[in-house]
């Protein structure tokens, strides 16, 4: 229906937008955190000057992002001679279209109601309601990681096309350390499965709107607090981000996977990188952080433990949501630039045991007490 | 009874503690620190100082150089305000790096010191501030002084200092010349 598509074309605009914003200003955002924490000022000489005046906006460095960009778009797109020019040049969008698409099914808010939002579209659209969600898919957790999966594909095209030693060595130690991670990154998002009993986002979200032990907001970080260390952990491993970014260690393998790839090509390896820094923010956000709720809230309003409900008209329901949302994943991506500007890396034998026996052993024990617990509740429940 | 003794391998090995082989603890605590600097910084930024240690070079300079910096050359006066500098050149031959440009000047009414330089420039584009000018000028007329040239500039055309800029200086106490008092000015 077109009252369907406009609002689901409003959708992808928003959060393809959302996560270019994020991907651009997160290279500024790592640039700066990584600055002020070694008492350094960080990146701030590049302007954009105002046309016929002598005005130049610094704006605290905010364009060295739009910068980069430029540089890597008017760069000469160097190939080398590869076997395989088709596998070359599909490698980066490979990469980066899956990291994209996982956000289709990541609600960024609550239930929409444009009738209700806007009194002056009421005929047009009745009592139609859309979840801010761009597809609702009940198997919303596991759309995630079928994605999420294809971008080792990329990784692994890239570092055996690339016709180089250095690439291969790269793309085999990011195919073994993202399947490796993945599965641990499975395994202890099995713990919510068990506790909320779905795996469509959206109802996830809601469920953590209520209270746990009649105080605590029943946020996944409060159910499940080992899960969301194992599951940040893995996150940025998979994510291949220091402390565990072996397949590109400058130190050792020039630039892993994508040592031949230049100008856009590689920018869009790097691109990825950080919208999926904004990916795995918005994903703990929805499993472990309440998602786009702030603690007590739900659609409505808020409804204290106490038992205060305080009603909000939609509007400010809305764009709470929205903001919450934004906020939310800002604090987790700043906690992942935290995390990597200060873990040393990993030797790479130390990354696999890591994956294979510590936190596989650790996700299994915290799934093996939640479905104890879960049974001897529900038992009791009988 | 034997006792064994944990030797170190090397001088530098480290012993761990049970605690900092447990991992994760040593894991937090980093973090901590990272983050509790980087909040004090954020602190200072917001609240309007300076949250970093480093200087902000063109717009600022460090106050505390050494005092034997070799920063950037000066020409010593005489007592009436001409430079010491005879232009004989020697500074300019065993420059290594061939960046001082001395042109000569000849004034017959200075019986002593009747040549002296018209013109007297450093390329500081290409100067390696190793200090042997000092070294050769057998007139103590150029020596080094700790500020740094402020020079930055995209052009390297825009990097010479010439005489007006190197007759700046004027101490007020040297223990080797008496020189002329700082209201005096120069008469060349």
């Amino acid at each position: 229906v077109t009252q369907d598509l406009v609002v689901t074309v409003i959708y992808i605009g928003y959060a393809v937008g959302m996560l270019m914003t994020f991907g651009t200003v997160l290279t500024w955002v790592e640039r700066k955190q990584a600055a002020v924490m070694s008492d350094r000022i960080g990146a701030n000489r590049a302007y954009v000057r105002i046309p016929f005046t002598q005005m130049k906006l610094i704006w605290l460095g905010l364009f060295h992002g739009l910068a980069d960009g430029l540089k890597m778009l008017v760069k000469e797109d160097w190939k080398p001679r590869t076997y395989d020019a088709l596998a070359y040049s599909l490698a980066p969008w490979v990469v980066f279209t899956p990291v994209l698409l996982v956000f289709a099914v990541i609600p960024f808010g609550g239930m929409l109601e444009p009738a209700r939002l806007f009194p002056s579209l009421a005929d047009w659209y009745g009592g139609r309601s859309y979840p801010m969600q761009i597809s609702r898919i009940d198997a919303g957790l596991l759309v995630v990681f079928a994605f999420s999966g294809i971008t080792i594909i990329g990784s692994m095209l890239a570092g055996w096309s690339s016709n180089n030693k250095f690439s291969l060595l790269g793309g085999l130690r990011a195919g073994s350390q993202m399947i490796s991670y993945e599965l641990v990154m499975g395994l202890t998002v099995l713990g919510l499965l068990l506790i909320w009993g779905t795996v469509d986002l959206d109802a996830m979200v809601r469920r953590q709107s209520g209270t746990v032990l009649g105080v605590l907001p029943a946020w996944g970080v409060v159910l499940q607090p080992f899960a969301a260390i194992l599951f940040m952990t893995a996150a940025i491993a998979e994510n291949k981000r220091i402390p565990f970014d072996l397949p590109e260690a400058e130190s050792e393998l020039i630039a892993g996977y994508y040592t031949e790839y230049s100008a856009m090509k590689m920018g869009l390896f790097m691109f990825a990188e950080f919208i999926e820094i904004a990916i795995i923010g918005a994903l703990f956000t929805t499993l472990f952080l309440g998602g786009y709720n702030l603690p007590y809230m739900d659609d409505s309003g808020f409804r204290f433990p106490g038992g205060h409900p305080i009603a909000l008209s939609h509007g400010a329901v809305v764009v709470t949501q929205l903001l919450v949302f934004l906020a939310k994943v800002l604090l987790v991506c700043s906690f992942q630039i935290l995390v990597r500007w200060s873990l040393p890396r990993f030797r790479y034998d130390q990354l696999l045991s890591f994956a294979w026996k510590f936190m596989l052993p650790l996700a299994l024990l915290n799934l093996m007490v939640t479905a104890t617990v879960l049974w001897a509740l529900q038992g009791s429940a009988k | 009874v034997t006792v064994r003794y944990a030797r170190k391998r090397y001088w530098n090995e480290r012993q761990l503690g049970r605690w900092e082989r447990a991992y994760l603890p040593e894991i937090l605590r980093g973090l901590a620190l990272t983050s509790r600097i980087f909040l004090r910084n954020m602190g200072k930024w917001i609240t309007g100082r300076k949250g970093a240690l480093t200087t902000y070079y063109p717009e600022e300079t460090r106050a505390d150089y050494a005092p034997l910096n070799r920063g950037k050359h000066v020409l010593t006066q005489r007592p009436d305000g001409k430079p010491q500098c005879v232009a004989c050149n020697l500074c300019a031959t065993v420059c290594p790096a061939k960046v001082i440009e001395i042109e000569a000047g000849f004034d017959p009414s200075d019986a002593a010191h009747p040549k002296f330089p018209l013109r007297f420039e450093i390329d500081y584009s290409r100067c390696v501030f190793c200090g042997l000018c000092v070294e050769a000028c057998p007139e103590d007329a150029i020596r080094m002084a700790k500020e740094t040239p402020n020079l930055p500039s995209g052009d390297r055309h825009a990097m010479w200092l010439g005489l007006d800029e190197l007759l700046q200086w004027q101490p007020q106490r040297d223990p080797a010349k008496r020189y002329p008092s700082a209201g005096a000015g120069r008469s060349r």
